[in-house]
């Protein structure tokens, strides 16, 4: 059992004629604020589906908490202590947000006399307190995706899963995630962030690994991956082009 | 699972589905209310209490196929998008990436959907037949039994609807669904023109169609369930066998024990389908 909060052997994912993933192998150290990264279309969302039992892999193995994918059992299990935000975030939008909060309370299990001090705090963090009670469907894009981060955040999860978090999110809401994430560093949890946008990576990120068309180019702690006269764009546009 | 079916009850409630359908079957209720109140007076002279109520059973069994085919519809029309919606939106991540098995996401909308539909059935079942007690003084032999016939053809329906939704989009799950359904009941009555004929060929196409989707054959035990006995002992002819609003015998016992087994069965086959589905 890897005690690593992620590790991948040679993962691998076909849609047919089409590969998502070829032999995806890294290691996410618990603790760290993991960046994957890679353009549209590398196999960031495919490796994540893979990694929370969404999708099935073709080949290959992954553990996620030390529970392997194939482990039915384990496997749901160990998502107990998981976070996820989708990079595709829709909710109900015929609960409120505090509904939907108290929907993924009782999917994880939550003791119920904890329900009200998660759900308040977790919607004081994204910022939501005061929509608390309206429903979803009234929601900005952004504020879905401010709930959906809620949703992840619940049960204080030793792995928290961010698919593109900052997509739908005014410069103020890509501050408050970076605070998030920050807050969860500090709090030891590992985070997995699937991005595009490297800046944003940059500045919350310690280990990074990019991929492109489902391969890892280059992976390692950030310090090591950016060299002094050069930027995380630098690097990765040097990688996919050099790639192609 | 649980979690599951309340949201199917939450979701109902707040789209307004449920409030719809009270108030339609209100409508309903009172119109055919207002219909079974002029039997009486269908000729100028009147008819006496006994043929108002062998008219008022006859109506009862066109009554009941209204709401049979209602909650078909109902059945075929909240299950086929219930999967099929949520993954496609996105909505279905969020959940499933949860400790949470496939089966019990899918048996908690199954009996969800069961929920609101045995609901429907109670509310909009009961309240006919207390208007039409109250209006023409008529009671149906075995009012009970043609419930649990009809919410078993909701059922069944509910449960292929369901199976198809963890493949199909709703639009095309649906179709299926009430394609079969139509084929059924046509089949229902081809069986019934070969028993009249005494055609052992076309008998067994009505049996075979009744194995494979038992709606129709439910049906037939509900409206056995509403016909009074002397109405059966009165009808014979090759015509009333092969009539769908007639039926002289219950469903056999086996027959009701495959219905149920095909229920499970057909279930069996969505939790496999899922199991295997990516989202």
């Amino acid at each position: 059992m890897s005690d690593a909060a992620v590790e991948t052997v040679d993962l691998a994912k076909r849609y047919g004629r089409i590969t998502a993933l070829v032999g995806l192998t890294m290691r996410v150290e618990r603790g760290s604020i993991f960046g994957f990264l890679g353009p549209n279309g590398a196999g960031k969302t495919t490796a994540v589906k893979l990694l929370l039992g969404l999708a099935r892999p073709t080949s290959g193995d992954a553990t996620v908490l030390g529970a392997r994918i194939y482990d039915g059992r384990a496997h749901r299990e160990s998502r107990r202590r998981v976070g996820y935000l989708p990079e595709l975030f829709r909710y109900q939008g015929w609960l409120t947000a505090r509904e939907v909060l108290a929907a993924h309370c009782a999917l994880l299990g939550l003791d119920r006399a904890r329900w009200d001090a998660a759900i308040g705090g977790t919607l004081v963090t994204v910022g939501l307190a005061s929509r608390a009670d309206d429903r979803v469907q009234t929601f900005s894009k952004g504020m879905q995706q401010r709930l959906g981060l809620g949703v992840a955040l619940l049960g204080e999860p030793e792995l928290v899963v961010l698919d593109e978090p900052t997509s739908a999110l005014d410069p103020v809401g890509r501050r408050d995630v970076r605070e998030i994430i920050h807050a969860l560093k500090a709090r030891g949890t590992t985070v997995f962030l699937n991005s595009h946008l490297l800046s944003e990576v940059e500045r919350v990120c310690d280990q990074v690994a990019i991929v492109n068309e489902g391969r890892v180019l280059a992976s390692g702690p950030l310090a090591e991956m950016v060299g002094p006269a050069e930027t995380l764009e630098d690097r990765f546009i040097a990688l996919v082009e050099g790639a192609r | 699972m649980i979690v599951i079916a309340r949201l199917v009850l939450v979701e109902a409630a707040r789209r307004r589905l449920v409030l719809a359908v009270i108030v339609l079957t209100l409508l309903a209720v009172a119109l055919t209310a207002w219909g079974f109140s002029r039997i009486p007076t269908l000729t100028p002279r009147g008819l006496p209490p006994d043929q108002v109520r062998l008219v008022a059973s006859q109506l009862v069994i066109l009554v009941a196929f209204m709401f049979s085919f209602v909650l078909a519809l109902s059945a075929v029309f909240v299950a086929a998008p219930s999967v099929s919606g949520e993954t496609e939106s996105g909505i279905a991540l969020a959940v499933l990436a949860r400790p949470i098995s496939r089966a019990s996401y899918l048996v908690g909308k199954w009996l969800g959907l069961a929920a609101l539909l045995l609901l429907y059935a109670t509310g909009s079942i009961a309240l006919e037949l207390i208007a039409v007690s109250l209006v023409v003084d008529y009671q149906p032999p075995r009012p009970l039994e043609a419930f649990a016939y009809l919410y078993g053809e909701t059922l069944i329906l509910l449960t292929l609807a369901l199976a198809l939704s963890t493949r199909a989009s709703g639009m095309v799950g649906g179709v299926i669904a009430l394609v079969l359904f139509g084929m059924a009941w046509m089949g229902g009555i081809v069986g019934g023109i070969g028993q009249a004929f005494d055609n052992e060929v076309v008998t067994h196409v009505g049996t075979v169609t009744r194995l494979v989707l038992p709606t129709d054959g439910l049906w037939r035990g509900a409206v056995w369930s509403l016909e009074p006995a002397l109405f059966i002992a009165a009808a014979r002819g090759p015509a009333v066998a092969a009539n769908p609003f007639f039926a002289s015998v219950p469903p056999p016992a086996p027959f009701l024990v495959w219905s149920a087994l095909w229920i499970a069965a057909v279930l069996a086959l969505g939790l496999w389908s899922f199991s295997r589905r990516e989202v």
